[in-house]
Formats: structure tokens, sequence, C-alpha cells
């Protein structure tokens, strides 16, 4: 009996590939592929460079769908948009980043810039108006394909009564979806994606560095762009991916080459943070009143929100306060606390199962 | 014959110019078009190049036009009513209707128009065209990228399946956490006048959402006004907006 469940080559690389897809190992990867990206980015835009991993990325992704469980998720059809997004996601960042690289080159040899030439002026028609026709052509041309090829989905008629296991949202907020499992609603459903509105709105009025205006660049701008490319890739590109298809029922993460099997059960044991505090490192039973026994968690956060800032003012970002003012800097810096504040409450559920910092579950106010 | 219609009246009552072969034609051909008068006559060459813009803010403008031109031919067959929403779209889906293909096209559209914004934005983050003088219109343009979900989002309801019925109810859900307005969020258990609770959740913000304590006939039609009517006006009220600043601006972004 031992050949049938001897595992093939196969198998083992898909189940490496499985413990690699799980939330934590998926989500540092993803920060440090970045940061690998980011450093190098003059290596990785070079167009042999990124043409190798780029195949290899789409190569890797054909021969996944091989796999029957992997193939049953990317190919629901309101999933086929996230391969998509996916595949243009990557071209474009590398197209940017690739011009980014040629213009850096240029500025430090004094070179123009691939931008140059305020004065080259040339006709709307034909040059602008061909182009754009083409592009719709283009662009219709794919939609009708598309359609034909893909019908759009239709499932049972609504029944109030069945809900299906698992429950998401449509794909561009299974990202914010994905955050449930870190924050309770009130953070992950409304503060984030208010907080994520206000700093759009918020950036240009922020950004005081008046260098990269209206070209392709890294260097100049390396922090403002590094903070947006972690916000959009890792938070927003890469928790869609992760919501959609590495969580199956009742949220469970499952590998991608994994079946969604509905009685996979994922062993939790969360704690709190006034648990460590009073109970483990204390010795004694929790305080009555919720300010006393919330109070280190809520230390925790007013430090992280009021102390953090002056700390940071006061060293690594102390160059930045001086170029935009104390009224930007603490806009500016709340934003970022909160942006950071993901990260480590993923870091603080993977390492010790934290499930709140501050749980006032009395009305509803945990953090 | 081409030469008596060219030369005819109704012909020049049409267009004002020559055919568009020199800099003074060309020049009429969008100055006197109310369409492409959106463009300037002539712009920077660096600026149109297709790796500096990648058409991605054109393109969601046009997606934007098909799904308003499929979407007001779907409306001719659909009614959003709990009776009758489902096999409404069933009868498009099986062909009864002539156009078959309308709402996979409409559907397809929607979800590349999300993709081509969220590109948009990116491009016109790394060449920092938002700096000055462009803050306001990066503004406008935020606002349309959360407006575009939205669509996407009260589009999502209407087809009344499992899928839509059951993403539209998760989705939803996180609005009954709202601080304050939502009667599991934080702080509304506060809002009380005489013991009698203000936010309960039959007037939080949930409730003010779908009509109702959950997603039933009168979230179904809310949500078929604000996706046929109430956005699309105020998405297009923000699209001239934003065309508009486009040139007040300075035209497409470049180097300073």
């Amino acid at each position: 009996m031992d050949y049938l469940l001897a595992e093939s080559g196969i198998d083992r690389i898909k189940h490496a590939i499985n413990v690699i897809c799980e939330p934590a190992p998926f989500f540092v990867l993803s920060c440090v592929a970045l940061g690998v990206f980011l450093i190098g980015y003059r290596f990785w835009t070079k167009p042999v460079v990124a043409a190798i991993f780029g195949g290899g990325a789409v190569l890797f992704y054909a021969l996944s769908a091989l796999d029957p469980n992997f193939f049953l998720i990317i190919a629901k059809p309101d999933n086929v948009p996230i391969s998509i997004m996916m595949l243009l996601v990557g071209f474009f960042t590398w197209l940017a980043f690739r011009q980014a690289a040629i213009n850096d080159e240029r500025l430090e040899k004094g070179e123009p810039l691939l931008e140059a030439g305020a004065d080259d002026k040339v006709l709307v028609w034909p040059d602008l108006v061909y182009t754009e026709f083409i592009a719709l052509i283009l662009c219709t041309a794919f939609l009708i394909v598309w359609a034909i090829y893909l019908r759009a989905p239709l499932e049972q008629p609504a029944d109030p009564s069945v809900a299906p296991n698992p429950a998401k949202a449509p794909w561009y907020f299974l990202g914010l979806q994905e955050l449930l499992v870190y924050f309770d609603p009130w953070i992950a459903g409304v503060l984030l994606p208010g907080l994520i509105i206000l700093g759009l709105v918020a950036l240009p009025y922020i950004d005081k560095n008046p260098r990269g205006n209206g070209y392709y660049t890294f260097k100049e701008r390396w922090f403002v762009i590094t903070t947006y490319m972690f916000g959009w890739v890792v938070l927003w590109v890469v928790l869609i991916v992760f919501g959609t298809f590495l969580r199956g029922p009742n949220w469970i993460f499952f590998g991608p080459y994994e079946f969604w099997d509905a009685h996979k059960l994922a062993a939790l044991l969360n704690i709190q943070f006034r648990d460590i505090f009073w109970i483990k490192a204390l010795g004694r039973g929790l305080p009555g009143h919720w300010l006393v026994r919330e109070a280190p968690g809520l230390a925790f956060i007013g430090f992280w929100f009021t102390g953090l800032p002056f700390l940071l003012a006061w060293t690594v970002m102390r160059k930045i306060y001086r170029q935009i003012g104390f009224i930007r800097y603490v806009i500016a810096v709340q934003l970022l606390l909160w942006m950071f504040l993901v990260p480590l409450k993923m870091a603080f559920r993977w390492t010790i199962n934290l499930q709140y910092f501050v749980a006032i579950t009395e009305f509803f106010f945990n953090i | 014959m081409i030469k008596w219609i060219r030369e005819g009246q109704v012909w020049n009552s049409i267009f004002r110019h020559g055919i568009p072969r020199d800099r003074r034609t060309r020049a009429m051909a969008v100055l006197s078009n109310v369409f492409l008068h959106l463009h300037p006559v002539a712009v920077r060459k660096s600026g149109i190049r297709l790796s500096f813009t990648w058409c991605m803010g054109g393109l969601t403008f046009f997606l934007f036009l098909v799904e308003i031109v499929t979407g007001v031919l779907l409306m001719f067959y659909y009614r959003p009513v709990v009776e009758y929403a489902y096999n409404d779209i069933q009868a498009m889906r099986s062909g009864v209707v002539s156009m078959g293909l309308l709402r996979e096209i409409h559907r397809w559209a929607a979800h590349a128009m999300i993709i081509a914004i969220w590109l948009h934005m990116l491009r016109v983050f790394l060449t920092g065209s938002y700096k000055p003088p462009r803050e306001f219109n990066w503004t406008v343009g935020v606002i349309l990228l959360v407006l575009t979900m939205l669509l996407s989002f009260t589009g999502y309801l209407l087809p009344w399946d499992q899928l839509a019925m059951w993403a539209i109810t998760v989705g939803s859900n996180m609005a009954r956490a709202t601080p304050l307005a939502g009667h599991e969020g934080p702080g509304a258990s506060f809002l009380v006048i005489d013991g009698v609770p203000l936010i309960h959740a039959g007037s939080d913000a949930r409730f003010q959402l779908l009509a109702g304590t959950f997603v039933g006939p009168n979230a179904l039609l809310r949500f078929y006004v604000l996706h046929c009517v109430f956005i699309p006006v105020v998405v297009t009220v923000l699209i001239a907006v934003h065309f508009w600043r486009i040139r007040k601006d300075g035209g497409i972004s470049g180097p300073l």
C-alpha cells in the first residue's frame, strides 16, 4: 500500500508552495519582493531580466492552472479580472520603473529626460486622435472577445435563507474583507477605507517635494513612491489576490493547490493584550472596570498615535518634519501610522495570536 | 459625385473646414468639433507617448461610455423588482433578448474600468502629476475612483442571484459597524435619549443604505436607482470638471 501514499516529486513541490502561501510567509515574502525590486530597480527593470522573471511568472501561473484545484478558483468568471489585473500591474510597474531607471541615470549624467522637449509640439489631429481611435478599437475588440468566450456569472436565484460558504464581497473589496481577519468591521470596513480615500486626497498637499513633477523617477521621490507602492501593491493588490484565491470556506486559508474542503478546521486560540498584561505578566485577575482593564492596550495605542510621532519627528523623520512643517507632518504621520498598524497587527497575530490591543466589547470599541 | 456632396450646402453646414490635410484644417478639425475640442490643438510630443500615459485615463472614460450605452440598452429588458429581476437576466443570458452579449460586455467592461482607473491613478502618481498645479484635479480623480467602485458595487446586486445578494450582504454589513452611526459601531450605544437608543438596527447607516435590515426588495430598488441614475449623473459632472481642469492646469503633465 505504501506506493499509494507516496508523494510524487510534483506533489512535494505543490505542498511546499501551499505552505509558502500561508498568510504570514505570503505577506512577508510580498514585502521582501517589493523591497528587493525597489532597491535594485535599475537591475530588475532591464528588459532581459524583466522578460525572464515576467515570463517565468506567467509560465508558473500557466503550469499551475494544470492543477484542478487551482484551476477551479482562477477560472471562476468573476476571478478572471484578477488574473488580468495581476498581469497588467506587473507589466505597468515594470514600464514605469524602467523609465524611472533611464531617467534617473540621465539625471545623474546631466542629460535630458525621456519626457524633455517642452516646446516640441505636435497637432492633436492626427497624432493623438489616431492613437485614441486605435486604443478604442483594440479595447472594443478585447471586450467583445472576452464577452463571447466568458459568460458573465449567474448563480442560483437570491435566497436569504441559504448563505454560500465562503460569502465574499466583490473582488475589488476583498483586500478589505481580508483585513477583517485582523480588525473589527469598524476599522477594516469603515475607518481604513475612509483613511485610504482621505490619504489619497491629502497626498498632493502633504508631498512638498518639488522634484519629479511630470516625469518618471524613483531616486528623486523614493520615500513617497516606496510608501505608495507598499500600500498599493502589498496592502491592496496582494491582499485582494490573497482574499480571492487563498481564502476558502469559513474564510480559512487554503493553499493554491488545495481542495476547498468546508470541513477543514483551523485551530484558533486568540488572546487579548490585557490578558498578557494582567494575567500572564502580573499573575492576577482582570480588573473590573473596562478603563483599568484596558489601560495597557490604551497606553500602547496612545503611544503609537501620539508618542511615536514625536519620537519620529525627533529621529528618522526629522528631515521630513522640517521640510513639510507641523500641520502637514501631523496629518502625514497619522496616516502613515494607521497604514503601518495593519502589518503590525498582522505580525502580532501570527506570532502571539493577539486578537485585540484594546478590547472594550462593552461598546464595540476593539482595536 | 463626392465632389458634388462636398461642395453642397448640407456638407458645408456640418463640416466647416476642408479635409484635415494641412496644419490649418487639422487645427480646425479639433477646434470646430464639440467632442474633439476637449483636446487642445497641439500637445507636447513626449506627453502623448503611449509609454508615458498608458492611455489609461482615456480608456477609463471610453469604458464608462461603453457602460452607459450597454447599460441603457439593458434597462429596456430589466425590471428592478425581486419577482422579475433574476428572470430578466436569465432571459438576456439565454438569448431571448436579441443582443445576448450586452450583459457580458456590461459586466466585463465594469471590471475592466476598475482596473483601468487603478492603473491610471498609478501612472499619475508615478509621474508626479498630482503635484502643483494639479492637486485639485487629483482630488477630483480620487472621488471619481471611489464613485467608479460604488457604481460597480451597486450594479453587483442587480442580477439578484446568490453571488449578488451575498456579496452585497457582506459589503453592506460593514455599515452597521460605522462609528456612532451603526448599531454595532463603537460609540453608538451612547446615543440614547431617555433610555431610547437613537441608533438601532432599524435606523443605522446600514438601514439607510439598504432601506431595510437585510438585502431585500427595497435594497434592490435603491441600488438600481443609485446605479442607473444618481451615481452616473454625479460621475458625469465630475468627469467634466476633471477634463476641464486637465486643460486649465496645463494639459498632459511633463517636466516643468
